[in-house]
């Protein structure tokens, strides 16, 4: 008979009342705000009795568009979460000087930098730009849904579970404090006993699967869908972006999988992959989590590529600028991104050859970046440009990012970096090239996109607003990194001596708040946006005179996409078809296959979820319940083969007809 | 691509349809997605095998391949997975000719070859255990087990999505949806084959030189 703590230790694994932080102020309250909203969110949907309209119009959804709006909201929520954790190091680093010590204790300041990195990378840029991809790739080939639609349901939902593990450890437990990438030795258990890392290697894999999948499906559907007519050399240059994107996430996805997978090893068997001892070899951790870590990079920043590329060429009103070099470009940048990974640690002591070699891969790759940034500059040069909101995202981000690409070139240089890596120099680089670049990027698509997702274009006011806070705020937050870096200040200090520095630690917390103030004003932009909509209201589906098939169809698009499968002759598919008085057909609707909607994905991964959240906690029938059910009922949804289904034509020709009728009244 | 699509382009310039009036059926691309994913498979092997390369001499001073591996259990070990691959192609045949019972046999022959293979794999590590070789006792062995433990994992996957399959042919029969199925497990099969080639002479023949 086991006694009873036994029993408790069994069901709760190392989980005891201790794991809640009633002690720690800032997080109960915290933890008491989250709860309140979370509450206040739930009940007015109760009372508005949406649940039944959210389970079966988008979280069962297996429609690309929607699928592609949850992944946006998932980042827009999660950069809520990220930013909270910026201003409080900014806070802390403004406060923490001399005599005084701020307000967080180094084990929290530790944790608060580790999940920023964490969360900022995993949970608000790659949802954002798989969402992006996910919501317009389909339509701008012409497609009815992505190759794999429930897989594509599926794959969104473990980027959530992966989110939901990451910010449990804010309330229950702790989070890592190794950083955003837990390089060991300190991310072994010696270093780490408790329960932090595991929570950052749960929450990663179980994302980190849901992207791989996310990442074969568009593969795939870029491939296999397109209409018909459009070859490769005709795509639309966002989806070249994102085919190369999604190879790279293919291509580097597993080595992430395999390296967290040794180090859990390490971690719950006693294993000696990267310990000091018996053999191990810690920096080969490095090494792995590079080789992927660096495409990572490309896989963030190629899709906001083509996102300015797409806004350059519709607002200048012209074709873009050196097409086929922009394709070149995407590909040569993608191949490049594998040969860099080793100048994250030119410091590792490889030797003068290797860093010369990585230096000078690394260097190359300023000049693919070089050529797109002329051909942007180029197709704007004559052309009659609209300063519409995604068009100042793209301006700010030519001269942003352009500062950014130059320090990292700087920073390839193997004897400079030995004196700048780990400095607040380098913060201050991959900050301007992910702000000025992917969040810049994110934010022109999101202001692009938006009416064709829903129908109104968002409010320019706030637009405004935003976009301008954004921009002064960066440049007040990071220039100052630039200085502290070239004056040896490290990354990850919660405290200094040197009162001099200050004054740039204050201007940076100034930046901050500006920033916050654009995140804000992004959040206005939305909601007065809904509620003006019927102003903002586009009934033509091409509320910006754009060049690809995505402005063909209705916004928002029906369930189908495209009545009638486009025949692409040339780039530009749309903006020929308009050229050539291209006369929508009102008649001769036929039925369209469907995929049906599912909540197996939901559950699938809320049980891997699961899985994870008993690994951390060492809560063993929880992992293995999990594991189970997740094996077992991806065999019983295989034995489901009511899976499809035919929009009746007379469905097609109300929705069409509909549309018809809004379009006359336009004209 | 369907007909409409290729008259469709070469029309002149003054006449171009710009969409089809028919249902546009692309092809399946079940098949292509299953191979792609197949390929991240193997680049999370080559993290494996890279990480052996690494460590595969890290002894810590504890024994060695040369000092572990038993040969002949191990080519046994190969013959199975080899003769598996096989009796997976007969199966194919099998199903190439519509033949279900015989699909059904020759499937369950490759599932008994796959358990063979796991069980004297696991017989072999138990082994290995039980003297105090653990995956704990160097990074060598650390590397050791994973690489050949990740590859076991993926037969004892295999062999289970091997008995969903047969209960779904049937059930079911040959059709479209099993055939297609069938031939996804079948690259699996295959590539797994190829990865034990690598494990073999990578790990044993080279480790027990």
């Amino acid at each position: 008979m086991p006694t009873t703590a036994e029993l408790i230790k069994f069901i709760f694994g190392r989980l005891t009342i201790d794991a809640l932080p009633l002690d720690e102020p800032i997080i109960m309250g915290t933890f008491v705000m989250v709860a309140l909203g979370g509450l206040t969110v739930a009940g007015l949907i109760t009372r508005f009795k949406l649940w039944g309209y959210l389970w079966k119009e988008w979280f069962t959804s297996i429609d690309h568009k929607k699928i592609g709006v949850m992944y946006i909201v998932l980042g827009v929520v999660m950069l809520l979460r990220g930013f909270a954790d910026a201003l409080m190091m900014r806070a802390q680093q403004a406060m923490s000087f001399g005599s005084s010590h701020g307000y967080l204790p180094p084990s929290h300041y530790d944790q608060v930098f580790s999940a920023h990195g964490v969360i900022m990378i995993f949970f608000v840029a790659m949802p954002l730009v798989v969402g992006l991809m996910n919501l317009v790739v389909p339509l701008q080939i012409g497609a009815r849904d992505v190759s794999f639609p429930f897989l594509n349901n599926f794959s969104f939902w473990m980027t959530v579970g992966g989110a939901v593990i990451v910010m449990m450890s804010l309330f229950i437990g702790n989070f890592a404090r190794t950083g955003w990438l837990a390089y060991p030795p300190l991310s072994g258990i010696g270093a780490s006993p408790d329960v932090g890392v595991d929570y950052y290697i749960w929450g990663l894999q179980v994302a980190g699967i849901g992207t791989l999948l996310s990442g074969v499906n568009l593969v795939i559907t870029i491939i296999k869908m397109r209409a018909p007519g459009m070859t490769l050399m005709r795509m639309p240059i966002f989806t070249w972006t994102a085919l190369c994107t999604n190879i790279l996430i293919v291509a580097s996805f597993p080595v992430l999988t395999v390296v967290l997978a040794l180090l859990s090893l390490d971690r719950y068997v006693g294993a000696h992959f990267f310990t000091n001892t018996l053999g191990g070899d810690p920096m080969m951790y490095v090494n792995l989590i590079w080789i992927w870590g660096h495409p990572e990079v490309y896989i963030l920043i190629l899709p906001a590529f083509g996102v300015f590329s797409e806004v350059v060429s519709t607002f200048s009103g012209k074709r873009l600028f050196g097409y086929t070099s922009m394709v070149y470009a995407t590909v040569a940048i993608t191949v490049l991104a594998y040969v860099v990974w080793l100048h994250h640690f030119f410091t590792m002591g490889a030797g003068a050859d290797v860093n010369a070699f990585f230096g000078i891969t690394t260097m190359i790759i300023s000049i693919p970046t070089g050529a797109k940034i002329f051909n942007w500059l180029f197709t704007m040069y004559r052309g009659r440009v609209r300063f519409e909101l995604p068009m100042l995202w793209t301006l700010g981000f030519m001269v942003t990012f352009v500062i950014g690409g130059m320090t990292g070139v700087l920073l390839a240089v193997p004897s400079a970096d030995f004196v700048l890596h780990n400095s607040l120099f380098l913060i201050a680089h991959f900050h301007n090239v992910i702000i000025g670049g992917v969040v810049f990027g994110m934010f022109a698509g999101i202001n692009y996109w938006f009416p064709k997702a829903f129908g109104f274009k968002l409010e320019p006011f706030w637009g405004k607003v935003s976009f301008w806070c954004w921009l002064v705020g960066f440049y007040l937050a990071f220039m100052p990194l630039y200085v502290l870096g070239l004056m040896g200040v490290t990354r990850r200090l919660s405290h200094f001596d040197d009162m001099s520095l200050r004054p740039w630690f204050l201007i940076a917390a100034l930046g901050a708040g500006v920033i916050l103030v654009g995140i804000l004003a992004f959040l206005a932009q939305i909601a007065v946006s809904i509620m003006k909509r019927e102003e903002l209201r586009d009934l033509t589906g091409d509320p910006w005179n754009g060049r690809t098939l995505e402005w063909s169809t209705s916004s928002p698009p029906p369930a189908y996409n495209f009545a009638f499968t486009p025949v692409v002759h040339q780039q530009d598919a749309w903006w020929d078809m308009k050229t050539h008085g291209y006369q929508r057909p009102v008649a001769g609707f036929i039925p369209i296959h469907m995929p049906r909607n599912t909540g197996a994905g939901l559950v699938l991964a809320g049980f891997a979820t699961a899985c994870g959240i008993g690994m951390v906690w060492h809560m063993w029938w929880l992992a293995a319940l999990g594991l189970f059910v997740v094996i077992g009922g991806a065999i019983v949804h295989s034995f489901n083969e009511d899976r499809d289904f035919h929009i009746p034509a007379s469905d097609v020709i109300a929705v069409e007809g509909e549309r018809t009728e809004a379009l006359r009244n336009v004209a | 691509m369907s007909k409409a699509h290729s008259s469709a382009v070469h029309t002149p310039s003054d006449r171009l349809t710009f969409h089809l009036a028919e249902e546009h059926h692309p092809e399946s691309s079940t098949l292509l997605g299953f191979w792609i994913y197949l390929m991240s498979d193997c680049l999370l092997f080559a993290g494996l095998f890279a990480t052996y390369g690494v460590l595969g001499r890290a002894y810590a001073g504890g024994p060695t391949g040369a000092e572990l591996f038993d040969l002949p259990t191990v080519a046994l070990n190969t013959a199975f997975l080899l003769c598996s691959s096989i009796t997976y192609g007969m199966a194919m045949i099998a199903v190439q000719e519509e033949r279900k019972q015989q699909t059904l046999m020759w499937l369950g022959i490759t599932g008994l070859f796959g358990l063979g293979f796991i069980g004297l794999e696991l017989k072999e590590f138990t082994h290995l255990i039980l003297e105090g070789n653990g995956p704990q006792r160097s990074a060598f062995l650390s590397s050791f087990f994973t690489l050949v433990g990740t590859h076991g994992l993926h037969v004892t996957c295999g062999i289970i999505w091997l008995v969903t399959l047969m209960t779904q042919v049937s059930r079911r029969g040959l059709n479209a949806v099993t055939k297609r199925r069938l031939m996804c497990l079948s690259l699996f099969w295959h590539f797994l084959d190829v990865i034990w080639i690598g494990v073999f002479s990578f790990v044993y023949l080279i480790g027990a030189m």
